[in-house]
């Protein structure tokens, strides 16, 4: 699995509230919620993503809320990734359960610059920065992550037992 | 190698004599918890699973209270969907409208939740019950689907950050100013997947509301749980009220941690975290010149009784400044009726602040309390990220009870004088 697209970059502690308000979260319908992914951090994001693209951040992405629609809202809006430095442990969790790619690498995140076109492996890890040819690697998921991210989500792995 | 209290629970959930930081594990649930926005996204998991029953109707618990009673009419209809997902599923923990409270002050006053459980919870509060001695820690919806189908849930083994507690809190101070503080030292990510534990001389001074509190913003550090040693103060709270026995865990003296982290508690004073970040602490009383425009005094961190009663010495026979709305929320049906008893209501209203039914409604933005571009707002919340209240370019300023009270008063950031604890 990969994909590459274009890189948005992001802050350090980039929290669930700019991800999706909390205001919008009186529906659960993830197409409804994905139109106001990164509103109160990057009210255009949802306007210039295309499918595949990369999010680039740094440390503590995801931090705040345990709400799952923010990593649903980033997957559902055509997001490929997400690269950062360090993840809140919910977001990271919720990403995982309901299969959006997240990478750990703070060499990439840190040189990785917004605009720049960037293929990324899942299996391997390995980022690549087609702007510039930079490779960087990315930490490998634990094989027990790896089985549910194969077996396509949590619920999904636990049906097959 | 010993263990930390939070790898005692653990081990003995997943049925192992010794667990090690790092290990991944599969461990009982005591108690799965979802509330009104998170669960609606677990019931769809469940179904679209195709799971049917839930493991024990006796060990979920359901709450209505982000955005009840119902702020529009796409919330009243995620509350329909918890409630006809509980009614199908006879699930006992049940609260809606009238027997509610915001969960994570409501399960523990319930005794739903007990010392050496083990908890997850759709809310990342759910951390709040270390309190009592219990590993709990917030999740996603689909933990939560997975965890009501199964009753177990997958954990990665935390290390522990200790934090030793010695001397007793000044009378302005309380759990907030304490946690506070430690966010500040620590940063938003300084506890990040790990736990923290309470420990010291210290701790026997603090009440269960301080323990409630500080524990309820452990998140904030970005920790998985923060978790208190069972004693006499966590025995007489749980004594005639947990539905369940406690049992008490104890970490081992050899546990190892990865740092230690002393905190004097007679050196804490009143703390503000201000905008954007839990972490950018400073002393209440350096902050005398932001003027505010709202107060909120309530939530899941400070909605307590102990809350009530600090905001009551502050305000009675006074006046809320001019140009400052003060909305007080006491967190449960039990403490709003205290409130009422106590003749605490009476005082609010006549000090000018508005009193309302439980909800978390403010604190995320949710309604009763909304700010327009520009306001400020003195919270006892536990988030002043960008856009948490209302506007983006809206600002909240984290505080104690106290704090928050006395800066209604003013109409400035101000630190309280002695406050009756």
């Amino acid at each position: 699995m990969k994909t590459e697209g274009k890189v948005f970059k992001y802050p350090d502690n980039v929290d669930t509230d700019v991800i999706i308000p909390a205001r919008y979260l009186n529906t659960s319908d993830a197409k409804e919620l994905a139109k106001h992914c990164m509103e109160d951090i990057d009210a255009e994001y949802v306007n210039k993503v295309s499918p595949g693209d990369v999010m680039v951040a740094g440390w503590n992405f995801g931090c705040g809320s345990s709400r799952e629609h923010a990593p649903l809202v980033i997957k559902t809006c055509g997001t490929g990734c997400v690269i950062a430095k360090s993840f809140a442990r919910i977001f990271y969790r919720n990403a995982i359960n309901i299969g959006l790619p997240i990478l750990e690498c703070e060499q990439a995140a840190e040189e990785i610059q917004a605009g720049d076109q960037v293929n990324v492996n899942f299996d391997t890890g390995i980022i690549t920065n087609l702007t510039n040819g930079k490779t960087y690697q990315a930490a490998p998921f634990p094989p027990f992550i790896q089985n549910i991210i194969t077996k396509g989500g949590l619920l999904a792995s636990l049906k097959e037992e | 190698m010993g263990m930390t209290m939070t790898q005692k629970i653990l081990a003995a959930h997943a049925g192992l004599d010794a667990v090690t930081a790092g290990q991944l594990i599969n461990a009982k649930l005591d108690i799965v918890l979802g509330n009104d926005i998170t669960t609606p996204v677990a019931v769809n998991e469940f179904k679209k699973a195709g799971f049917d029953r839930v493991f024990d109707k006796d060990r979920i618990a359901i709450v209505l209270d982000h955005f009840v009673p119902n702020k529009d009419i796409k919330a009243a209809e995620q509350s329909k969907q918890c409630r006809e997902f509980a009614c199908s599923h006879c699930v006992s923990h049940f609260y809606d409208v009238g027997k509610m409270g915001i969960e994570h002050a409501l399960l523990p006053e319930q005794g739903v939740v007990t010392a050496g459980d083990c908890i997850i919870g759709a809310d990342s509060h759910t951390c709040t019950y270390g309190a009592l001695g219990a590993f709990s820690t917030g999740v996603g919806s689909t933990d939560m689907a997975a965890g009501m189908a199964t009753g177990m849930a997958w954990f990665k083994v935390p290390s522990a950050i200790r934090f030793e507690l010695t001397g007793q809190l000044p009378a302005n101070c309380s759990g907030k100013d304490v946690i506070l503080t430690i966010i500040g030292m620590i940063g938003v990510d300084g506890a990040l997947y790990k736990s923290m534990e309470f420990t010291g001389s210290g701790v026997a001074s603090l009440t269960m509301d301080d323990r409630l509190c500080i524990c309820n913003m452990a998140i904030e550090a970005g920790a998985k749980n923060g978790i208190f040693p069972v004693d006499d103060v966590t025995k007489n709270y749980m004594e005639g009220r947990c539905e369940r026995t406690p049992v008490v865990y104890t970490a081992d003296p050899d546990a190892e941690y990865e740092k230690v982290i002393e905190i004097d508690l007679s050196k804490i004073v009143p703390t503000v975290a201000c905008p954007h970040l839990p972490e950018n602490t400073h002393p209440a009383a350096e902050l005398s010149e932001i003027r505010i425009d709202q107060v909120v005094i309530g939530s899941c961190t400070n909605g307590r009784m102990e809350d009530m009663e600090a905001a009551y010495e502050t305000l009675k026979g006074k006046q809320v400044a001019p140009g400052v709305r003060c909305i007080i929320i006491p967190a449960t049906m039990q403490i709003y009726r205290e409130c009422v008893e106590r003749g605490y209501v009476t005082a609010f209203i006549d000090a000018g602040a508005v009193v309302s039914t439980p909800t978390c409604g403010p604190c995320l933005g949710g309604y009763m309390g909304i700010l327009a571009a520009g306001e400020r707002c003195v919270a006892t919340t536990n988030r002043n990220f960008v856009g948490r209240m209302g506007h983006v370019d809206s600002e909240v300023y984290l505080a104690s009870p106290a704090t928050a009270a006395a800066s209604a008063l003013t109409g400035y950031i101000t630190a309280p004088k002695e406050v009756v604890r």
